[in-house]
């Protein structure tokens, strides 16, 4: 009950940090998609460039975030702010979800559908916004779903450069050996993770073709 | 068939007419033709010095077994595919000059399956040419009701969606659909195959009734004998990317031709009345 109390007491606090957990994750998805998604379109329409693409994405995948963190520290522009560094890195995290399940989906239709919509005339841009995309939008989300969740995950470490976020509570805690600290951060944080969960979720089945 | 082009102009601006319209055409003169078409992926051949013509308003079959080319011959007809050598003419103009999606749109694509759209319902299937084509409103939906019935479908099924047709009702939406902004050919791949013997009986009946009423200059791709002389003017047999012979459907079972001879004699007795039926 004392972890409530402390809750209550620094309520204000806690929904700063919310915010500012939200915002890193919300900024760094968004981009993640304006990159990941055109990206895996081009892969799965040619399929040359699809394992260099991959290979890549799997790269940055297996860079420990902290490490991330401090490699882009001494960048000029970015390292100047530690919000847009955090950013960056989310940003770099997200793509290979997104990528690969752009590249799934698309490549997924159902190539007699792609053959009938060409034949009869459609150009190619109208084949991908009317029958690709459509079709692969439910695969893309659940790519998106699973950026989203890692990234509110992520978020926390971003706190070890200033970023801000719940991850502050955490270490602060950590630093104070109290757990109610800890909790202040961790706690909302899951809340966040299995609510982004939810939201994409629940878009995705909304767009799954029958 | 001068009444058949007024036939054509009543249905507005289909985009084969605009096409057509750039060159002479007779009833001579063939709808689609073949010049010395090869077609060649890396080493293999595909296609070996194909030529054919296909004149208004028949149909022709071809007829083959699997990799013996004839579905590639067709994909060439609305540049799916395109021939290493050779010209192919549609309405006496080489198809390559142009526009591709135009030729495209004036051209009827029926293929195994269907290849609905999924994610559309049965009446913006049909209407997906007429749409393209930026047709009002009121028109698509006027045509897609007409078409519903010239297919034989009833009109509550237009808010379906393909995955709650049967494989009947999917090809003859199909069907529907390739005709829906009234093209002067129709490619047909394979349509009826999927299906089981009755359903494909019947879709071949009326497919001919249909065709009685349109005369369309269909090209109509099978490997099966008896569709072959029931449905087809004249058959094209292809093997090995050759183009074996050109029979209609009763010279084909008299035909001493070794591989005619091996495909009448691998379906049977029983194939006279099909080509019966379809001479009729």
């Amino acid at each position: 009950m004392s972890f409530l109390r402390f809750l209550i007491q620094n309520h204000t606090q806690v929904l700063q940090l919310t915010l500012e957990h939200l915002w890193l994750v919300g900024i760094s998805t968004i981009l993640a998609m304006l990159i990941g998604i055109p990206l895996g379109i081009v892969i799965a329409h040619r399929t040359t460039w699809n394992k260099p693409v991959l290979a890549t994405a799997n790269i940055i995948q297996t860079i420990p975030a902290l490490a991330l963190f401090g490699f882009l520290l001494p960048v000029p522009w970015l390292g100047a702010r530690s919000d847009r560094l955090a950013i960056l890195a989310l940003t770099l995290y997200a793509l290979l979800p997104i990528i690969r399940n752009t590249y799934a989906g698309i490549h997924g239709v159902d190539a007699a559908v792609i053959e009938a919509g060409r034949g009869m005339g459609m150009t190619e841009s109208q084949l991908l916004y009317q029958v690709e995309l459509p079709l692969a939008a439910s695969v893309i989300l659940s790519g998106v779903r699973i950026a989203a969740v890692i990234s509110v995950g992520l978020a926390t470490i971003a706190a070890a450069i200033g970023a801000g976020g719940l991850g502050e509570f955490i270490f602060r805690g950590l630093a104070m050996v109290d757990d109610r600290v800890i909790l202040a951060g961790a706690i909302p944080a899951a809340i966040l993770a299995l609510l982004a969960d939810f939201t994409v979720g629940w878009a995705e089945r909304r767009l799954r073709p029958r | 068939m001068q009444i058949g082009w007024a036939d054509h102009c009543g249905f507005g601006t289909s985009s084969s007419l605009r096409y057509a319209g750039l060159v002479q055409t007779d009833a001579r003169t063939p709808v689609i033709e073949f010049r010395d078409v090869s077609y060649r992926i890396g080493s293999t051949q595909v296609l070996i010095d194909l030529g054919l013509q296909v004149a208004r308003g028949e149909i022709l079959v071809l007829l083959g077994r699997s990799g013996s080319g004839k579905t590639t011959t067709l994909k060439l007809i609305n540049r799916l595919v395109s021939p290493t050598s050779g010209t192919i003419l549609v309405n006496g103009s080489p198809n390559d000059q142009g526009d591709v999606i135009r030729l495209r749109r004036g051209i009827g694509y029926v293929i195994q399956e269907a290849g609905l759209f999924p994610h559309y319902t049965v009446a913006k299937n049909i209407g997906l040419v007429p749409k393209l084509e930026k047709w009002e409103k009121n028109r698509i939906s006027a045509r897609t009701k007409e078409l519903l019935q010239v297919v034989g479908l009833s009109p509550e099924l237009a808010d379906r969606y393909p995955h709650q047709l049967s494989g009947g009702q999917r090809q003859r939406v199909g069907v529907a659909r390739a005709l829906a902004a009234d093209p002067e050919i129709l490619l047909m791949d394979e349509p009826f195959a999927a299906l089981d013997p009755l359903t494909r009986d019947e879709l071949q009946r009326e497919f001919l009734q249909l065709q009685q009423r349109l005369h369309k200059t269909v090209v109509f791709v099978t490997h099966d004998l008896r569709e072959a002389l029931r449905l087809g003017s004249r058959i094209a047999l292809m093997e090995a990317g050759k183009l074996v012979t050109l029979l209609t459907p009763k010279e084909f079972l008299q035909s001493e031709d070794p591989w005619a001879a091996a495909y009448v004699r691998a379906f049977g007795g029983g194939l006279d009345s099909a080509a019966d039926r379809g001479a009729s």
